[in-house]
């Protein structure tokens, strides 16, 4: 890579278990607030049409609420934003249920489980919610999948200037896959990335491959949700935004790329 | 957008293995569909299988991505010289500065559904020797590819079902103009499995007989399976042979309307075909011939077919070959770019087996037969339609250079 990516960093969301959102992992960051464990909460999908409200799932719920929040504290507007959902599976509880069924006799599934097995759908359900038709693209990469996402957003971009809104989410397999797959419960991070410095911006980001090995937190608990979780390989990153620090850190990518983020707070 | 080369670019489908053999099937208007023995399935439906993909054995030092979905990868790999053209342009340019961008659906699923099969009477849990990550897991076939080829840039899956694989295009040909690659690996890769299979038919959009795209008596997809890679570089005008492939625009958009039925009126379509336009500074009448989605469900036909019709009008020759594919789903997408590479290289445009009579209500220039572009007219310029569930559309053109 050359040429290192950047944009503006506007609105930010985020959920995890123990911070339902971004101003308590802010909190914990900035040592004003302890880290208590706890399941994720998840906000219901109020935007959804009732049907599609009443049979959502989690990964949807977490989706959208991490969409939403991002983008309610940027200028853009949910209905015209450009999307990248990346998430390192689709929706576990829907993937077992139809591997279960596929494994009897009856063989015949749910028309609606199997629309909802596609790994887009969370990125579906975010089109009718917000009724946005603009470009949407929808990543894994597996453990690597939040380090996919930021190149994808970050080269829309500056390769379109427009404003992209990344959505990183994980969320829990059921036994037995959870014993093949161990994401303990729904997490995610999300930005609204913009070509140039506006009113809201937060801070610039400048990314760029490099060899080092990732940052690790000083929090046994938060490092914990680091590693089990592929969107929060963010969290070094998350707390140099929280902090105010300018300067770079390395987040886990792909082995042997990893990704160097430089930081500079507006 | 800046152009983009194909390089060079492959695909394997069950009208047979590698462009020679797409190619003849195309011209002679064959189709490689047949009555579902795919495993324990029993659905009254064809499918297109391709031969010989339990034949390929992985690597010993990859063989734990051995999955129906990853042997169909190395097989693709490994057809008319792709793999050896990207490890050349590995030593090219270092092997950090070739990406792999791949779509899939479905990718190594099967698997997990044969293992389901074999679960612990006693505790439920899945045998051991069954590896989630490298098979299952959507990003299975992008890292199999990137360890297969030894390449150790930035790597990613695509997969919003359909589109996936025409998607991939789109999101490598930004990195390449931002110059932070200078190749890229792009393609699709969905193999037949019990999901999908039982899926389309539990939404009753599967065909009873071999699907028969854009005519009047349509029912149905017939789900297929395929490999297709294309490598792409930077276009420079000075080495570039002439007649090269090159990607001129890509168009996405999103329908916003519901999640397995298509905007009725094709609006979402219309989008990504003009941002394709757009992005490829042409004008709709440029354009030469259209490869449709034309999965051959009476939704999918009619509402892509009237957003053609307003945008093009009732001139331009289209086709779609899942006629002859069946439709290859993540994998469709970048097959279906390199048949409009052929189509631009060999001055051939495909037609359509099983499509007898065509629907009056969608009165397109619909080829059923393949034939050459008027000789007054000669083809330069070739759009590719993708669109997927969840409302994922995805336009590409492509076009050959001077």
């Amino acid at each position: 890579m050359n040429k290192p990516l950047q944009a503006w960093i506007e609105g930010v969301g985020f959920c995890a278990p123990g911070l339902p959102d971004w101003a308590s992992a802010e909190a914990v960051f900035k040592g004003a607030d302890p880290y208590v464990a706890s399941p994720t909460w998840l906000s219901p999908p109020d935007r959804l049409p009732p049907a599609e409200r009443r049979r959502a799932s989690r990964v949807v719920k977490l989706a959208l609420a991490l969409g939403l929040a991002a983008a309610e504290n940027s200028d853009a507007h949910v209905s015209t934003l450009a999307t990248v959902f990346t998430a390192s599976g689709a929706d576990g509880h829907n993937c077992d249920a139809l591997c279960a069924q596929l494994a009897t006799e009856d063989k015949h599934i749910s028309p609606t489980r199997f629309h909802n097995s596609v790994h887009n759908a969370p990125a579906g359900y975010w089109g009718i919610a917000t009724r946005s038709m603009a470009p949407c693209q929808v990543l894994c990469a597996y453990d690597a999948s939040f380090g996919a996402g930021l190149l994808e957003a970050l080269a829309q971009v500056q390769h379109d200037q427009v404003p992209v809104l990344l959505i990183a989410y994980d969320s829990e397999y059921p036994e037995p896959l959870f014993s093949k797959r161990p994401v303990p419960d729904c997490a995610g991070v999300a930005f609204v990335l913009s070509p140039a410095r506006t009113a809201r911006s937060r801070a610039h980001l400048l990314v760029q491959p490099t060899r080092d090995s990732a940052e690790t937190l000083n929090h046994e608990a938060l490092e914990t949700l680091r590693q089990q979780t592929p969107a929060l390989r963010a969290l070094p990153l998350l707390r140099c935004l929280a902090l105010g620090q300018s300067r770079a850190v390395c987040l886990d990518y792909l082995p042997p790329m990893q990704l160097e983020v430089s930081l500079s707070p507006c | 957008m800046k152009p983009i080369l194909l390089t060079t670019y492959t695909a394997t489908s069950c009208l047979g293995r590698g462009l020679d053999e797409q190619r003849q099937a195309l011209k002679e208007g064959k189709s490689g569909l047949k009555p579902c023995d795919f495993e324990s399935v029993d659905i009254e439906t064809w499918i297109g299988e391709v031969e010989g993909i339990e034949k390929q054995v992985l690597p010993p030092c990859l063989r734990q991505f051995n999955c129906r979905n990853n042997r169909l990868t190395q097989m693709g790999l490994e057809t008319d010289g792709f793999a050896e053209a990207v490890r050349l342009a590995a030593k090219k340019y270092g092997a950090d500065r070739v990406g792999v961008f791949l779509g899939t659906s479905t990718s190594g699923i099967l698997q997990t559904e044969l293992a389901y099969r074999q679960r612990s009477v006693s505790t439920g849990a899945l045998p051991d020797g069954f590896d989630y990550a490298t098979t299952q897991n959507s990003f299975s076939l992008a890292d199999f590819t990137r360890s297969y080829l030894g390449l150790e840039g930035m790597a990613m899956a695509v997969s919003t079902a359909c589109s996936s694989s025409a998607k991939v295009f789109a999101a490598a040909a930004r990195q390449l103009n931002l110059g932070t690659l200078d190749a890229a690996v792009v393609g699709g890769v969905d193999t037949l499995c019990l999901t999908t299979l039982y899926g389309f038919s539990s939404l009753q959009l599967t065909s009873s007989g071999p699907c028969k795209p854009y005519d009047v008596t349509r029912d149905g997809i017939s789900v297929g399976e395929g490999a297709a890679f294309a490598l792409l570089e930077r276009f420079d005008s000075w080495s570039a042979p002439a007649g090269s492939v090159l990607l001129l625009g890509v168009g996405e958009s999103s329908d916003a309307f519901h999640m397995s039925s298509p905007h009725p009126e094709g609006l979402g379509a219309r989008l990504a075909m003009e941002a394709a336009l757009q992005s490829a500074h042409l004008s709709a009448d440029d354009v030469g011939y259209i490869n449709l989605h034309g999965t051959s469900t009476p939704a999918n036909d009619a509402a892509e077919g009237l957003a053609v019709l307003g945008l093009f009008g009732e001139q331009v020759p289209c086709s779609s070959t899942k006629g002859a594919t069946g439709h290859a789903l993540g994998a469709a997408g970048a097959m279906e770019a390199v048949f409009c590479a052929l189509a631009l290289t060999d001055q051939w445009l495909p037609g359509s087996p099983g499509t007898k009579q065509l629907d009056p209500a969608v009165n397109l220039n619909y080829l059923l037969k393949s034939r050459r572009p008027n000789a007054a007219s000669p083809l330069r310029y070739a759009l590719s339609n993708s669109f997927g569930f969840g409302g994922s559309n995805c336009c590409l053109i492509f076009g050959t250079s001077l």
